[in-house]
């Protein structure tokens, strides 16, 4: 099997690149595209720090040949802070100390805002459910936790009316 | 729902700000403080070593052992050296100084394992040879093409089996399957006399302790990136917990001048002690050298479960000494570390055990044989209290196990056997600063638990209410 061009719209980008037969999303968006924010931490799946979006669903893409979401819409941790400026998820976990080794962080953060775009009011429970598919060995998951339910909190205080029109 | 931000309340510490009196508040304790890699953490843009991506980048896949225990006959590389792709393979005569133990720093010995295996395995999935390719997967199929014979060897799984007469010798270097102490064969304890006091005691509790290999399994495997450099030296991306441990100990390995290497690092995917033996950056540095281009050496995730080094069993023996009214007056450990097929950071753990011993209690009379053994199990290594946690693990459930046989209140039982200070250890060290009757005290008031008067007078400084 021959590689072939893939094309896919990454952080609001059109990219185009020379995919090998079998490549994964994950191997393409680090090693073809230079964004390493996803990381390999199992490559099977099991510990959700590869996270990122596909067409604004959280997907483990260690998992995702990369040929199968071609055209797609992609967001990775590169595209969350627009102009440099941290957006509520990321600066709620700064502020919260959601952070230790730093590895699981991206995939956190991109469940965060998956479930943030679909609920914007979620529940200790939502948020536990949204992060189950995620590991945070330095067992960080309560500080996580809040400062998913602290974001949510302060991008409905942010804007009101765009929270009540979804 | 009510959550809040963490941490809130800094108001402690205001009486000190104010005694600053300065007007800038150089104060920090009790202040929330942002850590100073978070942003990198938040945005992606932290490097952690696999995000390192020199060109020319070739990979190296291990090909292990499949026996617990077994002389090496042949190995044949003929098949995975014909797989296209495959730029190099190494053995063990590759290698400048094969035979190592990363504590020779600090002066432990003997030099006990391989790099590379040379005519016997001691555990199952131990590094045999390692294969450089250009693709990942040209490497995991050299690797997979690899044939090795092996002359098996009975094997030996558990500390006590492996101590007896006659048992399989593990690891020739050490002689026997132990680890010699100063002339001795463990590191041991004698304080007073035990047996004297299992003869005037009321009770003699005797229970046994296992605990299994813990592995850290941190979400960033253990690996590294070696690139040559235009100036001959090799510059080391890992994600190492001990980055000059690490080049101290490859500097040995490679025989080389600890200036021709240099160790980009400190940023860790999580280690929990499981990145401080120093495994991949050697064999790496052999391969980057030898094949002259960068080289990458992470375990998958796989190898990261069965070869990297886990938190050692633990088989602990607690024979005690107690009198009617709870107080302990002899306390009797045997305990056995299972070091795996080589020492690693464990004959340190096992005296780590040793200088835990009796936990925080004055007991007059105590006896610890703490034994590190040799198994074809994986070497254990560091993890979190290594040597200390299990051994607490022991010495708590112990506690317990008395208080229910002589239906006493746990913390009670704790309470009269704590140490205070100025109390002799069985180390022959002066207990100083103890706070453990404070802390049980504390705890009790927290839970609710009701303690009697004179428990809840007692005190670290005074021998009071004894």
């Amino acid at each position: 099997m021959p590689s072939q061009i893939v094309s896919l719209v990454v952080n609001g980008e059109q990219r185009e690149f020379i995919a090998a037969p079998g490549a994964t999303l994950l191997a393409s968006l680090r090693e073809s595209l230079g964004l390493t924010a996803a990381k390999r931490g199992c490559a099977q799946g099991a510990c959700g720090t590869c996270t990122v979006l596909v067409d604004g669903r959280p997907e483990v893409s260690c998992l995702v040949a990369v040929e199968t979401v071609a055209g797609r819409s992609i967001r990775t941790l590169e595209g969350v802070a627009a102009g440099g400026e941290l957006d509520e998820v990321q600066s709620a976990f700064v502020d919260c100390f959601a952070t230790q080794c730093g590895f699981c962080t991206a995939g956190m953060i991109m469940v965060a805002e998956a479930l943030l775009d679909r609920n914007p009011d979620p529940s200790d429970e939502d948020v536990v459910e949204a992060i189950s598919g995620n590991v945070c060995r330095c067992t960080g998951y309560r500080p996580i936790v809040i400062a998913i339910l602290e974001a949510a909190r302060r991008r409905r205080e942010q804007a009101p009316q765009e929270v009540a029109s979804r | 729902m009510t959550y809040r931000l963490a941490p809130i309340d800094t108001s402690t510490f205001t009486a000190e700000r104010a005694a600053a009196g300065t007007g800038t508040d150089h104060t920090v304790i009790g202040s929330a403080v942002q850590r100073s890699d978070a942003r990198g953490h938040v945005t992606g843009r932290t490097e952690f070593f696999e995000d390192v991506a020199p060109p020319r980048l070739a990979h190296l896949k291990m090909h292990r052992s499949a026996r617990h225990h077994a002389r090496i006959a042949d190995v044949d590389l003929t098949e995975a050296l014909a797989v296209p792709r495959v730029l190099r393979i190494l053995t063990h005569a590759d290698i400048p100084n094969n035979l190592f133990t990363p504590l020779k720093l600090i002066g432990v010995g003997p030099d006990d394992e391989p790099v590379l295996a040379v005519d016997k395995v001691r555990y199952l999935g131990e590094p045999i040879c390692a294969v450089v390719a250009e693709t990942e997967a040209a490497a995991l199929e050299g690797a997979a093409r690899i044939k090795v014979t092996y002359e098996d060897l009975p094997p030996v799984f558990d500390v006590e089996e492996a101590l007896k007469e006659g048992a399989p010798l593990v690891n020739e270097y050490h002689g026997q399957n132990h680890f010699r102490y100063e002339g001795h064969h463990c590191r041991r304890i004698r304080f007073g006399d035990v047996e004297e006091a299992f003869a005037r005691a009321d009770h003699v509790f005797e229970w046994r302790y296992q605990s299994a290999p813990i592995e850290q399994a941190p979400v960033e495997t253990t690996g590294c990136v070696v690139v040559p450099q235009a100036d001959g030296r090799l510059r080391i991306h890992s994600d190492t917990q001990a980055c000059f441990f690490t080049l101290d100990n490859t500097a040995l390995i490679l025989e080389t001048p600890f200036n021709k290497l240099r160790i980009v690092g400190g940023t860790v995917g999580g280690g929990f002690g499981g990145k401080v033996d120093v495994v991949v950056e050697p064999v790496a540095c052999v391969a980057a050298m030898l094949a002259d281009r960068p080289v990458k050496f992470v375990y998958d995730r796989a190898e990261e479960m069965q070869v990297s080094s886990p938190r050692a069993a633990e088989r602990i023996y607690i024979k005690d000494a107690v009198m009617n009214d709870g107080r302990i007056i002899g306390r009797k450990v045997t305990l056995y570390v299972d070091a795996g097929a080589y020492s690693r950071h464990s004959p340190y753990g096992t005296t780590k055990a040793a200088a835990h011993l009796p936990g925080p209690y004055a007991i007059p009379n105590v006896w610890a044989d703490c034994h590190c053994v040799f198994t074809n199990r994986t070497p254990s290594s560091a993890m979190r209290g290594f040597g200390v946690t299990i051994a607490d693990f022991a010495l708590e459930s112990q506690m317990d196990r008395i208080a229910r046989a002589l239906d006493l209140d746990p913390l009670r039982l704790r309470l009269l056997n704590a140490y205070r200070d100025g109390d002799l250890k069985a180390h022959r060290k002066v207990a100083e600063g103890t706070a453990l009757v404070e802390v049980i005290q504390k705890v009790a008031e927290m839970a609710g638990h009701e303690l009697p008067e004179t428990y809840r007078r007692m005190s670290s400084t005074t021998r009071e209410g004894l």
